[in-house]
């Protein structure tokens, strides 16, 4: 560690420039202001010059504060003592507990060997139907929640949380509403899993530059716990937040932007978080489950584009509910079926396509037009599989939600109508429905 | 002459150097952390005594005054036998070596050699003592797979030489021997069976080039038949995200009918390269009964590796193309995808302070592009043999909007264009290939070809065009004017564009007969196609009308799942031939 007293030459939005040697690319340095101290990571060099970017932000920085350079790029702490805890953005407690003292791990580390890669079979089961049957969550899998401000996003990201089948969920927190933090906290208070949560959180307060450390610590510690063969979920929310923040940064560099003001490399920074999530094999595995809210609800937004192309599909939530039509997981096929019961595959088809169906009887109605016996059914049927499914309250494992499936097509149609193979309706249709009452009557 | 240097600044991926001596455009440089590291590093830029290099590696630690080493030479790729079945990155690091050398996680600043050096293959002389030869001309060949893998005098060997001596058949590893021989000014040198070439150098040791005439075959109905590739063609399959750009790329690698496949992965997610890399040694070729993965190179620098690597990806896997089609074989590079090759050039661009072009790619994104598919082609080597490089690349436009740079200047340089919609794809249509945005010029350039194996072809394929396109127009005065508004005639239009397109155009990829198709079956399944097309259908109403193309389309869909020859298979033939009979 040295200690270099310096001057700082030039501040601009959250970035310092000052003049220092022996100093290298990615190193962390603290800004001793007096009655505080700041971190900050060297982002470039130029001759004697070194440009910082100040995490906690760079109002009321003097141009004669202290800049102490520590010869290490920025690192998380890492340990067993991590679980119950809570963080800020720069890996401070704030739950009032003792600073954990096991092990310091760097962040942002290299990617796994493609090559180490297995193709992900194992299912996660969150006991909601939307995810479970119809976009099965996969071991290793990257999913965004795509969704406009106001969805309860955060109500269905810690639902996930509480109910996935994981060893450790962690949680980062990016430009966290505080009624947001309180919310996730009591939640997993009262469903007594906090003692496998870990949580940093940058709250909407906090200096803005400081949500960039926040995926990249919740995943180094996620990878150190996946290598010691635990099955980690880590929730992020929100995205988008993490993205402006690197618009914001860039834009004081003096990068040209490509996109809506957006960095060039925005494709590259996300990349290289989501692509964080891993199944090792015979070890542990790493599941990303990240919140984009979408500015304007438009889905070509740079945001949401660019992780469109990097995640393994997307839920989008609209109307405080998952939508089964732009929804899509890509791995689902690796366990639909295969690890869940065999009418998996055909019943989510012909529910989904059933519903499609019924979608486009409402648009006749709206439109006008007369609608006919078919018609009437297929409304009928949309309104049981948005009540007893689609509501994001509704709590069924698999099978039973499977069950439900039978169900509501048994209670609203003929076999032959739902154009399901004999098979599957001999082995799987319920035999005493209202509907079959109703005929023997 | 290596010359050396001292970094001076430094910022993301991009490093300026101050140099003595003089430097080469496009050198590899090692930069010298104070850790120990050696970055592998590329110059882009020389400006006066200061050079900008862009690092293959990620730069944390990097400090003003460490040692840059110019090493004088571009950057290569080794070229020789045991490449096929490799998995490397972009900068041709053999991944699975990588991982025993360094464990679960990429390691900055390992280089590991391409080819294995302790693995012996057996050498067949071909050259004669006192032949005289000069650059690309064969020495041998060693047997890799199925191919004869021949060896060949440097390519980058200057002037003629003559053989001094031929080293008998046997088992040599890469290293070893395998011709002395003296040039022009009497110098002995030793020639191995491995040489270097510089990667951003197209490889043009060949007679000539020539007009691609042959078809691609893909396995896929919509390309093979409609908007066809020609082996040494360019495509470009453009498509949103979620429109089955990955699904398609993975279908063409399985079955189409090239010697070999190059897949370069290239700033996609890892998770699409682990099925190919996974499952392909367990797979048939369906031309050879041999494992796909004896046919295959993956060269695989995923979203999250050093995104200069990625750049140079690319190039890593049009040269090892060249390499095989410089042995007379037909190779097909899938690249996937070149919007991140593209993104990649814009972050040095901008790095580098460049004025930015649209949506800030470099001006000369453009003259890249081009560049690379150029790389590709049908040519006549040497010895009268001929070989091909087809390069099939995915874009990926942001926001699915074709109108962006990347996409453009790609439709300026290729001879195909497959755009896939997320109209198609959300309408469940697969391959989400939009018919009436696509198009192939090698349709016409391949018309003697094609009409040899199936005479009038591509006039009847271009009638099935025309009509994608006339129920396309009713469909869309139909939207406004209901069904109701709609004559009979114009109907029956509409449903046999539809039909064409669900008993054609989309395909099954995950039913075992349907995924593809030889071009033998599409020629066969088209005619029928196209018969009912021409045939006057007599219905009473537009509902009788909807039942009869209903019942069709179910017909053919079991037609076209139904194994080639066998009894389902001629038993639904056999009701499609009642049909056109009635």
């Amino acid at each position: 560690m040295r200690e270099i007293i310096t001057k700082i030459d030039e501040i601009t939005g959250n970035i310092a420039t000052l003049k220092a040697t022996g100093v290298g690319l990615g190193e962390l340095a603290v800004i001793q202001s007096p009655g505080r101290s700041t971190l900050g990571q060297v982002i470039s060099l130029s001759g004697g010059s070194v440009t910082v970017q100040v995490f906690g932000g760079t109002k009321g920085i003097s141009t004669s504060d202290t800049v102490r350079f520590l010869g290490v790029p920025m690192q998380a702490k890492f340990g067993e003592s991590l679980l119950g805890r809570i963080f800020n953005g720069s890996g401070q407690p704030v739950d009032g507990g003792p600073e954990p003292v096991e092990e310091e791990i760097p962040i942002g580390g290299p990617s796994f060997n493609p090559a180490n890669r297995i193709i992900p079979m194992q299912m996660i089961r969150t006991n909601i139907p939307m995810i479970d049957v119809f976009n099965s969550l996969v071991v290793s899998q990257k999913l965004p929640i795509f969704s406009i401000p106001g969805e309860p996003y955060n109500q269905l990201l810690a639902r996930v949380g509480m109910q996935a089948e994981a060893d450790i969920i962690i949680l980062g927190g990016m430009g966290l509403k505080f009624d947001d933090f309180i919310f996730f906290k009591r939640t997993f208070e009262e469903a007594g899993v906090m003692n496998r949560v870990i949580m940093y959180m940058h709250l909407a307060s906090d200096p803005v530059v400081e949500c960039l450390l926040v995926p990249d610590m919740s995943l180094a510690v996620a990878e150190r716990f996946a290598e010691a063969g635990r099955r980690v979920l880590v929730l992020l929310t929100d995205m988008t937040n993490f993205s402006d923040s690197l618009k914001e940064i860039s834009i004081s560099m003096e990068q040209i932007p490509s996109n809506r003001g957006y960095p060039g490399d925005l494709y590259s920074q996300l990349a290289a978080r989501y692509e964080k999530a891993v199944d090792i094999q015979g070890l542990g595995s790493i599941t990303i489950l990240a919140v984009t809210t979408m500015p304007g609800d438009d889905v070509t937004h740079p945001i949401p584009d660019n992780t469109g192309y990097i995640t393994e599909g997307q839920f989008y939530l609209r109307y405080g509910k998952i939508d089964p039509f732009g929804s899509l997981s890509r791995l689902k096929q690796n366990v639909v079926g295969k690890v869940t019961r065999k009418d998996h595959n055909d019943i989510m088809n012909t529910m989904i396509r059933l519903y499609s169906d019924c979608r486009e009887s409402r648009n006749k109605i709206a439109m006008g037009f007369k609608v006919s016996k078919w018609d009437e059914l297929l409304l009928a049927y949309g309104k049981d599989f948005e009540s007893e499914l689609m509501e994001l309250n509704v709590n069924l494992p698999i099978e039973a939600a499977l069950d439900r499936c039978w169900d509501i097509l048994a209670r609203h149609f003929d076999p032959v109508q739902t154009g399901i193979k004999q098979g599957l309706v001999d082995e799987f249709w319920p035999k005493d429905t209202i509907k079959a009452m109703e005929k023997a009557a | 002459m290596s010359a050396l240097g001292k970094v001076v600044a430094a910022y993301g991926n991009m490093v300026t150097a101050a140099f003595e001596g003089s430097v080469r455009q496009n050198e590899v440089a090692y930069i010298l952390c104070s850790d120990g590291g050696r970055l592998k590093s590329e110059v882009i830029r020389v400006r006066g005594d200061k050079c900008n290099v862009q690092v293959f590696e990620d730069t944390r630690g990097i400090q003003v005054g460490d040692t840059v080493e110019f090493t004088g030479d571009l950057l290569v790729v080794e070229l020789g036998p045991g490449l096929l079945q490799q998995i490397y990155d972009g900068l041709q690091n053999p991944l699975p070596k990588l991982s025993e050398a360094a464990g679960l996680f990429l390691k900055r600043g390992i280089y590991l050699a391409s080819l294995d050096r302790e693995s012996k293959w057996t050498f067949t002389p071909t050259a004669k003592e006192g032949q005289e030869v000069a650059a690309g001309d064969v020495l041998g060949w060693v047997p890799e797979g199925k191919f004869e893998h021949q060896i060949f005098v440097p390519f980058n060997f200057i002037g003629k030489a003559t053989i001094v001596k031929m080293s008998p058949k046997g088992e040599y590893t890469v290293d070893k021997t395998v011709a002395v021989v003296k040039d022009e000014n009497g110098k002995t040198r030793e020639l191995g069976m491995v040489q270097v070439w510089p990667i951003k150098i197209p490889l043009k040791l060949y007679q000539e080039r020539i007009l691609p005439t042959e078809p691609l075959v893909t396995g896929c109905r919509i390309i093979d038949s409609f908007y066809p590739v020609a082996k040494g063609g360019t495509a470009c399959i453009p498509g949103p995200f979620g429109s089955g750009k990955t699904v398609l790329q993975q279908l063409i690698s399985r079955y189409a009918d090239v010697d070999i496949i190059l897949v370069a992965a290239c700033g996609e997610r890892a998770g699409e390269v682990v099925e190919t890399l996974r499952e392909f040694p367990h797979l048939e070729d369906p031309y050879t009964g041999r494992t796909l993965m004896e046919r295959t190179i993956i060269i695989c620098n995923t979203s999250s590796m050093p995104v200069a690597a990625r750049e140079a990806s690319i190039y890593t896997a049009v040269t090892l193309a060249e390499y095989y089609r410089q042995m007379g074989l037909g190779v097909l590079l899938l690249a996937d995808s070149t919007s991140r090759w593209a993104q990649a050039l814009r972050e040095m661009s901008g790095r580098l302070e460049e004025i930015p072009g649209e949506e800030a790619f470099p001006a000369y994104l453009q003259s890249r592009i081009a560049e690379f598919y150029e790389r590709a082609g049908l040519v006549r080597l040497r010895n009268g043999q001929t070989g091909s490089v087809s390069i099939i690349g995915t874009v990926s436009p942001a926001g699915g909007n074709f109108e962006e740079p990347v996409t453009q200047g790609t439709l300026a340089v290729v001879g195909a264009f497959l755009g896939l919609t997320w109209a198609r794809s959300n309408a469940r249509r697969f391959p989400a290939i939009d018919p009436l945005i696509s198009w192939s010029k090698y349709l016409d350039q391949m018309r003697e070809s094609l009409d040899r194996r199936a005479p009038g072809w591509i006039d009847r394929v271009k009638g099935a065009q025309r009509m994608i396109h006339e129920g396309a127009e009713v469909k869309k005065r139909m939207d406004v004017v209901g069904e109701e508004g709609t004559s009979l005639s114009d109907f029956i239009m509409y449903l046999k564009a539809e039909f064409l397109d669900a008993v054609f155009l989309q395909q099954n990829a995950f039913d075992a007969v349907d995924a593809a198709n030889t071009l033998e079956r599409q020629v066969h399944t088209f005619d029928q196609v196209y018969a009912i097309l021409l045939k006057d259908i007599k219905a009473k109403d537009k509902d009788d009308a909807r039942n009869i193309f209903f019942r069709l389309t179910a017909l053919f869909k079991n037609w076209n799942s139904s194994p080639w020859g066998e009894a389902a298979f001629r038993n639904y033939e056999q009701q499609v031939m009642d049909f056109l009979r009635d």
